[in-house]
């Protein structure tokens, strides 16, 4: 009918990728809750420091854990700082050290599940061979491990969680990557004369994105709260930077001096979040799988 | 030889399932006999409530499933059982599935399979439950069958699994074998095989069969009569061998006319115009084939056609009566609706 | 077929420890500064001192000569000496290992009565029972170990009194309740998890069509119960028990250190905090050994249950 070029065996993609939005309406009322917790967390990892009423880090000696009083709603902490500033400014660091390991996590396991999925064969076999050996360290030991080598500190604590969390990520996406490989439309693509690279990112990886989205979701839980523990041993984030897994540690103390709420404030927020997290992430892996 | 009252009496059966929070019919008024050592063919398309009928029957409905009516067998009424009556009951009637792999438990051998029933209701000691597993796999045909009591699931082929299912369902004995689709998911080759030992073992026990397939044909093969269903109601219960020249439905007739014969030269598929309507969407007030059917007239609309008998059959056409002889093979449906 | 399975399984956990004691050996060189700085932690030497630490550490050699010796120096239960207590990291460790080892045992114990209990009453009942178990079970898979440690402190040793604070205790009975809170601690999110994939397992197999099966036979109840519905469902409850049993070797550490019990965790977090690597080596040697065992484990037990494993699928 028409003059033009020959029209392209596949005009179409079967796309599974969808909107944000979409994604997000998916996953009901206690996956947009869970959304919301996590926007205000977002926020206060932001803007946190800038809106604290008092100064989070410099200590006032004689006016450590004393209730709530005053201006200060959540009271003071072992070093009379006020409870509820140091909170919003450790959000940043407590939000921020897992999202380095969830981005690093994600971008080397992605792209070793999709070369593994995508060459098969020898390639494969190595790779995860290889994945499967690297399932021998917990993170937090490889955490413990890097702080005794490299020093104690949010950096090396982080590196050390992405490492660890990658292999498991690269075993679902590779799962999922092989069976996007194996569908009729990338057959036709590679006989169209399309590249390796350009099938694996324009077409894989956008099919497969919803289950990355729902990995990194339920991962950023995770990573959180192993981040926080090493933070808890004195091996992350040193004080007095404000960061709530030091804050548990440095206000235990007052837990038996009858003093609880520092510690246990800064434990519901970690808690609270993470719970977001995983809500959130469980509902968009479901919706994953329930897409394919 | 036989008694006047059929091995297995259904009657007026109806299920309605709970369905994401919606009550959906599924059967509707369903009548069926079996009698003593007879096999009857059950036919229909997905979503007709042939399956359904069969599990009504085994009392396997899912929970929360509303039954009305009565299934009768050996006299008596089978929805009342409970306890060790049930469990007897499911002695004498067996059934067989479809898909024999997800119906086999993976991880349990072939013998502890076959012989479970055995062991656990009727106390056969293990040994004896041994011998007659064995035993029973050589009228199924397979051979070397201790080293197959032995093996997992897995290690058996789709066809091979499947005898070992009837085996198993034989092994207590029944009366009455109930058996879904039971070919559906193997090869030809593989279909004619079991539907063979199916018809040896009917005549070798005096084994009643209620055989359910979508395929007319087939159940003709083995099955004295035919019963025909549509949108979870029963429209046709016929004599086999008289299904394709005498029908006396036109949905049957649609069936029998729809498969191609290879002798003869179609210039077009037969189909029937329209999809098949699954029970839930089955209209109360009028033939729920009217909208597809060619001899659709005013009465087909008015009221749903109750079963009436005719010729030894039943049928639930309306104008059943007046259509006998011009329903048989050889008609040619089109795309439309009308004669 | 079997013995193909067993001897690659356990190929890949001989690999696995090589390349975990390979990493943890060569953490040495990745510090910053020369091998000597990291193995004194930033401490100034005397020569002598510096002598000695080149010779046991055979820093002269090739890069994998020294990996061997270090290596088979392990395997013979050398492990080197603290820098800091001076004294041999073998016998360290094993005055505190069983302290680990007891309060791993214990949060065990209550992960697989009280996670496989309720998740088979849930899996088994749907209804009130069910929900209740949800909710709370997705409520508690989230609290870490050292958030639980806090409140659980807070509640049942400040405020109830009914268990200690910190520390060991003497004898048996003083262990017990020395050690029940961080159990409960180290147990409360990976019960949780096992509660519902528990849960699921039953729920999952409960549907499955071989049930039907064995139902049409007339099986009673119970039985299907137990060998259909139970024994299939063992399979991923195993799975996800051995699991979480797993990765409560590292998170020992943390609680170890929040109820300030001397078991291998505390140490290994001190040791790192002072930077005495070869205590740090010796202990994630150990806790890694322990963790590639158990995960080893876990695949044999899932072979054992699931027999499509092992012997590879053949059509017969």
């Amino acid at each position: 009918m028409s003059t033009a070029a020959p029209a392209p065996l596949v005009t179409v993609r079967p796309s599974r990728a969808r909107s944000a939005t979409g994604l997000l309406r998916g996953t009901g009322s206690a996956g947009i809750a869970s959304a919301a917790v996590i926007a205000v967390a977002t926020l206060l990892a932001v803007i946190g420091p800038l809106i604290a009423p008092y100064n989070p880090t410099s200590p006032n000696l004689g006016l450590n854990f004393i209730g709530p009083s005053g201006g200060h709603l959540l009271g003071y902490d072992f070093e009379g700082r006020d409870v509820l500033s140091r909170l919003l400014a450790g959000a940043q660091s407590s939000m921020l050290g897992p999202l380095a390991v969830v981005i690093g996590a994600l971008v080397l396991g992605t792209l070793l599940a999709v070369i593994a999925a995508w060459r098969r064969g020898a390639v494969d076999a190595v790779i995860s061979s290889s994945l499967d050996v690297l399932f021998a360290f917990p993170g937090i030991l490889l955490a413990v491990l890097a702080a005794a080598v490299f020093g104690a500190g949010l950096t090396a604590a982080s590196i050390a969680l992405a490492v660890a969390y990658m292999p498991y990520v690269a075993r679902v996406l590779r799962g999922a990557a092989l069976k996007e490989r194996s569908q009729p439309y990338v057959a036709a693509l590679e006989v169209q004369g399309a590249s390796a690279a350009s099938i694996c990112l324009r077409h894989i990886i956008p099919n497969i994105a919803p289950l990355i989205v729902a990995q990194a979701t339920i991962m950023f839980g995770y990573a959180m709260v192993d981040l926080a523990a090493v933070s808890f041993l004195g091996l992350g984030v040193q004080p007095p930077a404000a960061n709530w897994g030091v804050m548990i540690s440095e206000n235990q103390v007052g837990i038996t001096e009858g003093y609880p709420l520092p510690a246990l404030v800064a434990g519901a927020c970690i808690v609270a979040v993470v719970i977001a997290f995983n809500v959130l992430g469980e509902r968009l892996f479901e919706q994953a799988q329930g897409a394919r | 030889m036989t008694s006047t009252e059929p091995l297995l009496a259904v009657n007026d059966l109806t299920v309605q399932l709970t369905v994401e929070g919606q009550r959906r019919p599924v059967l509707h008024q369903v009548k069926l006999d079996v009698r003593s050592g007879e096999a009857v063919g059950l036919v229909g398309e997905s979503g007709s409530g042939k399956s359904m009928t069969a599990r009504a029957i085994d009392r396997l409905l899912p929970r929360g499933a509303e039954v009305s009516g009565q299934i009768r067998f050996d006299g008596q009424d089978v929805r009342g059982l409970a306890g060790a009556a049930l469990r007897g009951y499911r002695n004498k009637v067996a059934m067989i599935f479809q898909d024999p792999r997800a119906h086999v438990n993976p991880v349990r051998r072939i013998g502890d399979f076959m012989t479970e029933a055995l062991r656990t209701n009727l106390g056969v000691p293990a040994s004896e439950a041994n011998k007659r597993a064995a035993a029973m796999l050589d009228q199924v045909g397979i051979a070397d069958r201790d080293r197959r009591l032995r093996q997992y699931p897995h290690e058996l082929s789709g066809g091979m699994l499947q005898r070992v299912m009837i085996a198993a369902a034989l092994l207590t004995e029944p009366q009455l074998l109930l058996a879904d689709e039971p070919t559906t998911a193997l090869d030809v080759t593989t279909q004619a095989e079991v539907m063979a030992i199916l018809d040896d073992l009917r005549r070798e026990y005096g084994l009643a069969i209620l055989f359910i397939t979508h395929d007319l044909d087939l159940a003709a093969a083995i099955c004295d009569r035919t019963a025909v269903m549509y949108a979870g109601q029963i429209v046709e219960i016929r004599e086999s061998a008289l299904m394709h020249s005498d029908p006396l439905h036109p949905y049957s007739a649609a069936l029998a006319a729809a498969r191609p014969d290879i002798a003869s030269t179609a210039h077009r598929l037969a189909a029937i115009g329209g999809r098949p309507l699954s029970a839930f969407e089955a209209p109360d007030a009028e033939c729920a084939f009217a909208p597809r059917c060619p001899h659709a007239a005013e009465i087909c609309w008015a009221e749903l056609p109750a079963l009436v008998e005719l010729d030894g059959g039943l049928s639930r056409c309306a104008r059943a009566a007046e259509l006998r002889g011009r329903l048989s093979a050889g008609l040619t449906f089109g795309g439309e609706t009308g004669e | 077929m079997r013995l193909a399975f067993l001897g690659r399984r356990l190929a890949m956990l001989v690999a696995s420890l090589l390349v975990a004691s390979f990493v943890i050996f060569g953490a040495l060189y990745l510090a910053p500064g020369n091998p000597i700085a990291a193995l004194s932690g930033g401490r100034s030497l005397p020569p002598s001192s510096i002598r000695v630490l080149e010779a046991r550490y055979h820093l002269n050699q090739p890069f994998l000569t020294q990996y061997w010796y270090w290596l088979s120096n392990a395997l013979h239960g050398n492990l080197g000496i603290s820098i800091t207590l001076r004294e041999n990291v073998s016998s360290l460790i094993e005055s505190r290992i069983w302290t680990t080892a007891g309060l791993v045992l214990y949060a065990s114990v209550i992960i697989l009565v009280l996670g496989i209990g309720l998740g088979v009453l849930a899996g088994l009942r749907p209804g009130i029972v069910d929900t209740s178990a949800l909710v709370t079970s997705a409520i508690s898979a989230a609290i870490p170990s050292f958030v639980a440690a806090i409140l659980l402190i807070t509640l049942f040793a400040v405020k109830l009194r009914w268990f200690p604070v910190l520390g060991n205790g003497t004898d048996f009975v003083s262990n017990l309740r020395h050690f029940t809170l961080p159990a409960v601690a180290l147990a409360i999110s990976s019960l949780a998890i096992v509660a519902r994939v528990t849960r699921a397992a039953i729920r999952e197999e409960a549907d499955r069509e071989h049930v039907q099966t064995a139902t049409s036979r007339g099986i009673p109840r119970r039985q299907l119960i137990r060998r259909h519905i139970l024994r299939n469902a063992a399979i991923p409850i195993t799975t996800i028990s051995g699991i979480t049993i797993a990765s409560l070797i590292a998170v020992a550490a943390v609680v170890e250190t929040a109820f300030g019990l001397n078991g291998l965790g505390a140490y290994l977090v001190a040791a790192a905090q002072s930077k005495d690597l070869a205590v740090v080596q010796g202990i994630s040697l150990v806790l890694v050994t322990a963790f590639v065992v158990i995960n080893v484990a876990i695949d044999l037990a899932y072979a054992a249950l699931d027999p499509r494993v092992s012997q590879g699928r053949r059509a017969g």
